[in-house]
């Protein structure tokens, strides 16, 4: 390992599913880094690729999905091959989980006691009793009142949002490098959510922890992330620093993704509208996928498939986004 | 300015007891959840009212309540004059209120659940205008039909298409089609975008208003998502625990919300537009529906609560901002609305 490795690499990623009809490509080349203690957005709609991109880093692709492609390395180690047995340990001791439903984190028939002092004796070496004291320590960390008593109870004790707090603690109690979070509040309801954002973005600040946080909510990327990778058709689209991405976006579908939020920030009479929907994997467009629905489309795009390159502050996969007629406008 | 809908203090309770054997032997209780505990609001003509709130506070109740689902425990259902559930309702003539109920129509989150996956989108579409009293002609059906889809954004020959074969936004198309079949004045619209991804729901939300706009419908729009509701209502109703603890004209209550669990509300938003900035932090959740606390029931969460608080309910009463806010502290002059200048 090199000391300018980033965290995490993944490098020309493919993900197949085979199926009868033939194989289907769910990722195509996709290639991003994360740094130290770094948050990455992973934006787009439902389809597009993010959740299986994110299963492929933590080693938990759903047979018969399997990465066909690429390498993902962490700390310039590859993690894409390793034997089952050594991707659990990477997984918990190196990367955490946390998904859109915490129950499918959380054993109903164990304490959450339990499930934290075995997380936590399996990837650190200490003895029962320091576990559980970390174990009730990280509960108070991520805001679980009377820890000391609720440490003994059951998943089904606790609410939606407390069970949320849970997950993430076991996420983060073998001290973790980066924790995948898929879609961590979309179950939740506002108020929890916003609890819930903050504390990921405490914890991985004092832990010095990066999250590739996958969401569709564009708010929550806007508060939490450093830079965002917008998917689309199993393709990264543009990726970029936060800001940029969110208020200059330079890619024709990142632009109306943008422009379809509502917003309470402003009034609008109609929303951006992009019409038509995203291609399933069996329809792939040629060349730039996003042609038959891209309102700037050339001829070109129907032929030719646009690389990630420079546009603006982020780099856009688009024939006209890093040209002069786009600065212009 | 004359209300179409308006419902006056309306509750519906719900008994959600174990099993009498159960109860007898464990010593338990009856237990009765207040799902809407007092709900008054009224929706002008070719207006739409959003309603917002965490998930429990009793948004879908007062839809189906509205709609006829449920019958209210207490309180009147009015529509367009006609008294449709409550004290008066029995003396409205069946023909009367079955011709009120005709005139609304509901859409539902789910496109998928709510469509016969078995059936024909032209069938689904038609279905409304067969179940009517005076059914049209055949092919004066078949022309409505096209032309419903035709208003939805749908091509003719969808109508022959069944409905897995759509995608999620083109079936919330097809539930509009459907809705708009018996030309209701008022359509319910109960989360119609929380399945859909941002840029299907940017393309149903726009073709709700055009609709809105063609054929002077009136809405009352539910949803959990506030940036959602402060683009398509006119005004909007805060619900907690039951009741409503604050309503206004969208401008107002977005810029100058009154209501403590309204702030918090609108502290929790993450928004495009606030990329790094940090908010006052948002604590607690809602309580359990079957034990809500005393007197006000944002009590345990409010930073303003004071001992009166925790005895009496407070009244939804006018306020300084145009609209009306249930809570103590701006009764007694304590809290002032927040100022824009602060968002
Ligand atoms: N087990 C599976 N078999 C076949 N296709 C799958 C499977 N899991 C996911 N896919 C496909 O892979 C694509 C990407 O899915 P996913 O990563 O879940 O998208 P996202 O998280 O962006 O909504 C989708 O088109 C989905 O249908
Ligand atoms: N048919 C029912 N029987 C028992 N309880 C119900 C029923 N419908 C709703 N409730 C309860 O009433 C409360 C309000 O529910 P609902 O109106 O669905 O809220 P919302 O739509 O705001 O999420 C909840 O506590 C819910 O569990
Ligand atoms: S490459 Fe062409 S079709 Fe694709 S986004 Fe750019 S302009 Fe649109
Ligand atoms: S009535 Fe009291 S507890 Fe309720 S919101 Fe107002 S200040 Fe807070
Ligand atoms: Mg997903
Ligand atoms: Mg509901």
């Amino acid at each position: 390992m090199t000391a300018s490795a980033p965290l995490l690499a993944v490098d020309r990623l493919r993900i197949e599913f085979p199926t009868r009809r033939g194989t289907l490509v769910a990722v195509h080349d996709v290639s991003f880094e994360i740094a130290r203690g770094e948050v990455l957005g992973v934006v787009g709609e439902s389809g597009a690729g993010k959740s299986i991109t994110g299963a492929a880093i933590i080693g938990l692709i759903d047979p018969p999905g399997r990465i066909a492609g690429g390498e993902i390395r962490l700390e310039g180690r590859r993690i894409d091959a390793l034997p089952p047995a050594e991707m659990r340990r990477v997984r918990g001791r190196e990367i955490g989980a946390v998904f859109q439903d915490p129950l499918t984190s959380l054993n109903p028939l164990y304490t959450i006691g339990r499930q934290l002092v075995e997380t936590i004796r399996t990837h650190l070496s200490t003895g029962e009793a320091e576990a559980r004291a970390r174990a009730i320590a990280l509960l108070e960390e991520v805001g679980i009142p009377a820890a000391s008593r609720r440490i003994d109870q059951y998943p089904h004790q606790f609410s939606g949002g407390m069970r949320q707090r849970v997950v993430l603690a076991l996420a983060l109690c073998a001290q973790p490098k980066l924790i995948v979070a898929d879609e961590p509040t979309t179950a939740l309801d506002v108020s929890i959510q916003a609890q819930i954002i903050q504390l990921l973005k405490r914890l991985c600040r004092d832990h010095g922890t990066a999250v590739m946080l996958v969401t569709h909510d564009m708010g929550v990327i806007a508060e939490t992330a450093d830079r965002v990778a917008v998917m689309y058709a199993g393709r990264i689209v543009e990726i970029g620093p936060a800001a940029d991405l969110i208020h200059r976006p330079r890619h024709p579908y990142s632009i109306g993704l943008m422009g379809s939020i509502p917003s309470i920030g402003g009034s609008v009479e109609r929303l951006v509208q992009i019409d038509g929907a995203m291609p399933r994997l069996d329809a792939v467009p040629s060349g730039c996928a996003f042609h038959p629905r891209c309102p700037r489309a050339i001829e070109r795009c129907r032929r030719e498939l646009p690389e990630l390159r420079p546009a603006g502050a982020t780099r856009a996969a688009c024939w006209l986004a890093g040209s002069p007629v786009e600065q212009a406008a | 300015m004359s209300a179409l809908v308006r419902l006056t203090d309306v509750a519906r309770t719900f008994d959600v007891s174990a099993p009498w054997l159960d109860r007898a032997l464990g010593g338990k209780a009856r237990a009765l959840l207040r799902a809407v505990d007092g709900v008054s609001f009224e929706i002008p003509r070719g207006e739409t009212l959003g309603l917002v709130g965490e998930s429990g506070c009793g948004k879908s109740t007062v839809a189906r309540l509205i709609v006829g689902l449920h019958a209210p425990s207490r309180g009147t259902i009015e529509y367009d004059g006609v008294a449709l559930a409550g004290p008066g309702a029995d003396s409205v003539p069946a023909g009367r209120r079955r011709q009120a109920r005709r005139s609304m129509q509901m859409i539902f989150q789910d496109p998928y659940a709510s469509l016969n996956p078995r059936w024909r989108v032209s069938d689904i579409v038609a279905e409304p205008i067969l179940a009517q009293d005076a059914r049209p002609p055949g092919a004066a059906i078949g022309e409505r039909v096209r032309g419903l889809l035709a208003q939805v954004g749908l091509a003719a020959a969808d109508g022959a298409k069944y409905p897995h074969q759509f995608s999620g936004g083109q079936r919330q198309r097809i539930s509009i089609a459907r809705a708009l079949a018996t030309e209701p004045a008022f359509i319910v619209c109960d989360e119609p975008t929380s399945a859909l991804d941002v840029s299907v729901q940017a393309q149903v939300l726009n073709l709700m208003r055009d609709l809105q706009r063609r054929l002077g419908l009136t809405y009352l729009f539910i949803s959990h998502n506030l940036a959602v509701v402060h683009h398509v209502a006119d005004r909007v109703g805060v619900m907690y625990l039951g009741r409503i603890v604050e309503i206004a004209p969208t401008p107002s209550l977005f810029a100058a919300p009154a209501h403590p669990y309204t702030r918090m509300l609108l502290d929790a938003v993450p928004d495009l537009r606030m990329t790094g900035t940090a908010r006052t932090a948002v604590t607690g959740e809602v309580p359990n529906p079957l034990d809500p606390p005393s007197g006000c029931s944002f009590h345990p969460r409010c930073p303003f609560a004071d001992a009166r608080c925790r005895s009496e309910i407070p009244m939804l009463r006018d306020a300084s901002t145009g609209g009306k806010v249930a809570c103590h502290a701006v009764d007694e002059g304590r809290l002032a609305p927040r100022t824009p200048a602060v968002r």
